[in-house]
């Protein structure tokens, strides 16, 4: 059985685990507010709201696309449809301010910028405008050229800025964002008690983004081991020089991380290019690399920190590897049927380490790389004493470039050594032509983003004009 | 702004407002799934249902040979089957209807379905098609002046080669329909069409009997852009068969994949041009070759084909024009109405040329693009005399309003101070023809009832689908009656109350509909009148309604609207009134291509500044600012909507929105993770639009002009912009014109020798 709160009603289903959350909401409880768009999670009309109870006894709330998302992740959350938000004869304050600026036209994706402005509102941190555009940057528009939105999404942020935050819940039902029901929400989720059912099935699921995208039909159909379940599997911590990682630490886990912050000040607007904020709030640092995509922006982020990953077998054994030697061929890697990836570790940078991360895509936002890469470069004086560089979409797995990285070792910063280094990395690179872009594209588009790296951490050094000289 | 909200807002915001698949459904509602061909052309040498059709909770596999009726849907030529008999023409392609007890069979049988085909060749490029003389239709021709000769005369001449990739409508509810069975042999479609007409007549046709047997409904369309306006009717004519043949509910939605794969988009254009200049630069001579990329079947690519030629000289004025459309014949799915309807790829083209000619003669596209606007009493290449002409007007006051010239400067010192970055700017003039180019088809009716409470109930062929249209139409009633929006009801589009309605489409949607609303609710006011002033012993015209109550010369008499009402009950006055509208004047002779085509032109200029990432070859709009033609804008909130959302499209076509079909006819950009259109950090930061001062036009419903279409050729300026910054870093970057222009092309563009 799977328990839950859907809106304001205690659900108890004995529906399979993988079916998808929209289709409970459409089908099984007949709630015709949350929209099919797409089923991949790359429009978001299907968005609603996942609570989860925090230790504290505080709901935190977080936008989800419902189309690729497990009806087992719902245990024991509270899940919030456009009909949830609603309240009895008069429109929400997201809904108002989308009224008010025209924001709304046929309507078909309306309810899913609704709920991701209630996300919004519920959000339990400081909300800034950004944050406002990132809350609504999975949902797809084709009506209105979002202008009105953004007004509408202003309006909210506005008035969000007076939000009490001694007691937010009683702020947002007061000025009607919410309905009271949200304030027995922390009660009654505490109530619903989560059994760890541990099974051998191998049929591993965690956040879904990408296995729903692929295999929804096929999942609705099967018994899945939802791994999300794991709270031994989540948790970012620091010890030393090291930090450790859980697998099922999602995007936004990493994003708003305080530690990931200090290491790596830029760590916002690098992972702002991955995804929406609906599927960052799903998608699985683990998940990403066994998705095994040669374009995996996390991979490619993290086999440029030169992490281990540990794995488990059925018997609980552990064993590590390096990321970088976890692939051999095109979505081929070392991990065998009853394994799991429990762990993620790396060296965390000093202030010899420069980072960065690139990506270029047809939109920037919310789509798959042509090419993207990062780099790791440890640096003493003037001389590179390390790196790791990695790049994505020119190779049959997320490549991580060892002749590149090692023909850098020892050398000097200078544009003589970036001509070079760039020359050894094309002979590494094989991309193909497909419909991210032509191979030479994507040989060009490496060598831009390389230089960028270094374009953009010794700015005093390097020119792009003398590169590309 | 205070104009009236979309009057579906409240039902939107709550998630509340029913789209054909939020339909609560009947019992025992059978799930349909298309079964379409996996080649672009060939000879169906076998087609295996039987295991298929074996399974559990399949209900009923239907092919052509089911049909009862006619297997056609084809709107201009019928040229179309419905379901494939022996022939495939493209991927996508519907073979057979599976109907099953829910969409998961439905899917199952589909897997096991087993089809072999024999192939044929594959043509997925227009000038390969035409090289092998595959037509639609014959070739159209507009003329005027003598070319040939007038070549001769210029001082410049310049020819070049233009593409533009098709678009896909990407309306975020998927083509769907749901019928169900009625009595005595008829059936109820509710369908998400712009023509609900179109379909009734489709399903008659293939079901062999009467429009009469067949009502067709639309609630709203979840977006529809063109996509809806012929492209709907096989869905619903499917599930209608299906529903005719078992007697039972059929509904059919497509989902996403399915509606990418199996649907025609807009029409993928191949061109030539050639354009002769004056030293004054004036253009003196213009020809064109367009060759339509129309799909498999007609369609409607004839009509698009029309309007490419129409707006093949946009804003300006050129005594020596000749224009040739090709629809040609390829294996793709069928391409189709797109907001802009062929108009756009026109306008791609000599804006082109404009920019070939100013970079050869080394002057800005700007100087070419102002001294050739059409002025008052100029012929266009089709005839029209244009008047009310407003593309001095709009051009002068956007370089006035928005400053140009700063603009302009501002972007050449950045070009001076940037190395890495590099800003372009350019002007987009637009001028499009409102009316249906098929003359025939500009006629609409309106449905009005006054309740004997006062409330008052609206049918029109107008087809919402976000575009606002019957809020418009409320206020039209609401206007004319003086009474609160609260007391009109906008009613479903439906075939049973206003018959043999032309498409939402081609921009005049509230003009034909709301003038023919118009009319009925004059016509009641005009009897509810002659009652107030039998009851008030006044001279009717001394009458007048407003905030609900009669006025007599402007002063609040005794009667209030809800009194008038009753009392026009009691006299036996009818509260009835069904208006026939015809737009007045044009007419076009398709024999010698001349005519007066268009009700009326809607005008505007646009400035776009664009900043090139040129290590990355990435881009962002820095800001579009437009000076926009409404007339007298009945509703300022709703038409700027129209005027931003339209703009979206035409960045997104001209820019990351790619098409991509391979050799073999298969769509690679079949998913939302491989066509992106724009989201929200994609659009301009900075967006301002301005109405144009002019009088308005009376052709227009309350002198307030069409907005669907014309502003996205706005978007047009977006290429010209950014091709201008991948000058300003690469001096030996050659022009190409090849839309759209995705980072890809831009930073090959940036790093060419």
């Amino acid at each position: 059985m799977i328990e839950f709160i859907l809106n304001n009603k205690h659900i108890k289903t004995a529906e399979h685990n993988g079916i998808t959350l929209l289709d409970f909401i459409r089908d099984n409880q007949q709630l015709k507010g949350t929209k099919i768009g797409c089923r991949e999670g790359d429009c978001g009309a299907c968005t609603v709201l996942i609570g989860t109870l925090q230790e504290n006894k505080i709901v935190n709330y977080q936008s989800i696309t419902s189309c690729i998302s497990p009806l087992g992740n719902a245990q024991g959350k509270h899940i919030v449809t456009v009909d949830g938000t609603n309240l009895q004869d008069k429109l929400t304050t997201a809904q108002q301010a989308m009224t008010d600026n025209y924001a709304t036209q046929c309507g078909f994706c309306t309810p899913g910028f609704v709920v991701s402005l209630t996300g919004l509102a519920l959000k339990n941190t400081f909300i800034s405008y950004g944050d406002g555009l990132n809350a609504i940057s999975g949902n797809i528009c084709r009506c209105t050229g979002y202008k009105s939105i953004e007004k509408a999404t202003k309006n909210v942020i506005d008035s969000l800025q007076k939000k009490d935050t001694s007691n937010p819940i009683k702020w947002l039902v007061e000025n009607n964002y919410i309905p009271k029901y949200f304030a027995t929400i922390p009660e009654r989720l505490t109530a619903i008690i989560s059994e760890n059912k541990s099974t051998k099935n191998s049929n591993y699921v965690a956040g879904g983004t990408d296995l729903y995208v692929r295999n929804a039909d096929k999942l609705a159909e099967e018994n899945i081991n939802l791994l999300t379940a794991n709270n031994e599997l989540t948790g970012i911590s620091f010890y030393k020089d090291n930090c450790a990682i859980g697998a099922l630490a999602t995007v936004t886990d990493l994003m708003y991380n305080n530690a990931m912050q200090v290491y790596f000040p830029e760590i916002q607007s690098f992972l702002k290019l991955v995804s929406s904020e609906q599927i960052r709030n799903m998608a699985t640092l683990a998940g990403n690399f066994v998705n095994a995509s040669p374009i995996g922006d996390m991979t490619i982020l993290f086999l440029a920190l030169n992490c281990n990953i540990t794995i488990k077998n059925a018997d609980d054994k552990l064993r590590t590897i390096a990321l970088k030697d976890f692939y051999t061929s095109y979505k081929i890697y070392d991990l065998q049927k009853n394994e799991i990836i429990v762990n993620i570790a790396f060296e965390v940078p000093d202030s010899s380490h420069h980072f960065n991360f690139e990506k270029v895509s047809k939109r920037t936002h919310l789509d798959i790389a042509s090419v993207n890469s990062a780099i790791n470069i440890k640096t003493s004086g003037n001389t590179i004493e390390n790196v790791h560089l990695a790049v994505g979409g020119v190779a049959p797995i997320p490549k991580y470039l060892h002749k590149t990285s090692a023909f850098l070792v020892n050398k000097e910063v200078n544009i003589e050594v970036l001509k070079e280094a760039n020359l050894v990395m094309q002979k590494e690179i094989a991309p193909i032509s497909d419909v991210r872009g032509s191979s030479d594209y994507k040989r060009l588009l490496a060598r831009q983003l390389f230089f960028a790296h270094f374009t953009k951490l010794f700015p005093k050094k390097i020119s792009l004009t003398e590169l590309v000289a | 702004m205070n104009s009236i909200k979309n009057i579906d807002s409240f039902g939107h915001v709550r998630g509340e407002s029913l789209f054909v698949d939020d339909i609560i459904v009947q019992q025992n509602t059978l799930y349909g799934l298309v079964f379409d061909s996996p080649k672009a052309h060939g000879t169906i040498k076998k087609l295996d249902i039987a295991k298929a059709e074996a399974i559990e909770g399949v209900i009923k596999i239907f092919t052509y040979k089911d049909i009862p009726g006619e297997n056609q849907i084809g709107g201009i030529i019928p040229d179309e089957p419905l379901l494939a008999d022996n022939k495939v023409h493209f991927v996508g392609q519907p073979v057979a209807f599976i109907v099953a007890t829910s969409d998961s069979i439905a899917k199952k049988a589909r897997a096991i379905i087993e089809i072999e085909i024999e192939e044929l060749p594959i043509i997925t490029e227009a000038k390969e098609a035409a090289a092998k003389k595959q037509f639609i239709n014959k070739p159209r021709t507009f003329n005027l002046g003598n070319t040939s000769k007038a070549f001769g005369d210029c001082d410049y001449v310049f020819e070049d080669e233009v593409f533009t990739n098709g678009q896909e409508h990407l309306y975020l509810e998927t083509q769907g329909a749901y019928a169900i069975p009625m009595e005595n042999g008829s059936i109820k479609v509710t369908s998400s069409t712009q023509g609900p007409t179109q379909v009734q007549k489709a399903i008659a046709k293939v079901l062999g009997i009467g429009m009469h047997h067949i009502e067709v409904d639309v609630i709203r369309l979840g977006g529809g852009f063109g996509g809806k306006e012929d492209q709907a009717t096989p869905w619903a004519t499917l599930a209608a068969l299906a529903t005719y043949l078992l007697k039972k509910p059929v509904k059919l939605i497509l989902n996403r994949h399915d509606d990418l794969r199996m649907t025609g988009k807009r029409h993928p254009y191949e061109s030539n041009f050639k354009i002769g200049l004056s030293k004054e630069l004036k253009i003196i001579a213009f020809e064109a070759d367009f060759y339509q990329n129309a799909g498999a079947a007609a369609d409607l690519s004839p009509a698009v084909a029309e309007r490419t030629l129409f707006h093949a000289t946009n804003s300006y004025f050129v005594k020596n024009v000749k224009t040739t459309v090709y629809s040609c014949k390829t294996n793709l799915p069928p391409n189709t109405a797109f907001r802009g309807f062929g108009g756009p790829q026109g306008m791609f083209v000599i804006e082109a040329a404009i920019a070939k000619a100013a970079h050869e003669i080394g002057v800005t596209a700007k100087e070419i693009q102002e001294a050739n606007l059409i002025q008052e009493n100029d012929e266009l290449p089709y005839g029209q005399i244009m008047t009310q002409a407003e593309a001095v007007n709009s051009w002068q006051s956007t370089i006035k309003k928005f400053n140009y010239k700063k603009l302009a400067s501002e972007v050449e010192t950045f070009n001076n101070k940037n190395k890495d970055f590099k800003k372009g700017i350019a002007l987009m003039p637009i001028c499009f023809g409102i009316s249906f180019t098929n003359t025939p088809m500009n006629h609409a009716r309106a449905l009005v009832h006054i309740y004997q409470d006062g409330t008052v109930g609206i049918s029109t062929g107008a087809v919402e689908m976000g575009q606002s249209v019957n809020t418009k139409m409320l206020q039209i009633a609401a206007q004319i009656f003086a009474i609160h929006p609260d007391k009109i009801k906008l009613e479903t589009t439906n075939t049973t109350r206003v018959a043999n309605t032309s498409p939402s489409a081609a921009s005049s949607t509230a003009d034909l509909n709301g003038k023919a609303l118009l009319k009925a609710c004059s016509a009641i006011l005009e009897r509810l009148k002659i009652v107030a002033a039998k009851e008030l012993k006044v001279n009717e015209k001394e009458l007048s309604l407003q905030n609900e109550w009669v006025y007599i010369n402007s002063k609040k008499s005794s009667l209030s609207w809800k009194a008038l009402i009753a009392n026009a009950m009691l006299e036996r006055i009818a509260l009835s009134e069904k208006s026939h509208y015809v737009t007045p004047i044009i007419h076009f002779d398709k024999t010698t291509e001349k005519g007066h085509p268009f009700a009326y032109h809607v005008y505007g200029t646009a400035i776009i500044i664009t900043t090139v990432d040129c290590t990355r070859g990435t881009y962002v709009f820095d800001s579009i600012k437009i000076v926009h033609d409404y007339g007298k804008s009945m509703n300022q909130g709703i038409d700027l909507g129209q005027v931003e959302g339209a703009l979206a499209q035409g960045v997104g076509w001209m820019t990351m929105e790619e098409i991509a079909y391979d050799k073999k006819g298969n769509l690679l950009s079949n998913a939302l993770s491989t066509y992106k259109i724009p989201d929200i950090f994609s659009i301009a930061e900075d967006i301002e639009v301005i109405p144009l001062e002019t009088d308005g036009n009376e052709m227009a419903i309350l002198k307030s002009k069409a907005v669907g279409e014309p502003p996205l050729m706005y978007g047009i300026g977006a290429y010209f912009a950014i091709q201008n910054a991948i000058k300003a870093y690469n001096p030996n970057y050659k022009l190409k014109f090849h839309a759209p222009l995705t980072p890809e092309k831009v930073l090959m563009s940036l790093y060419e020798n």
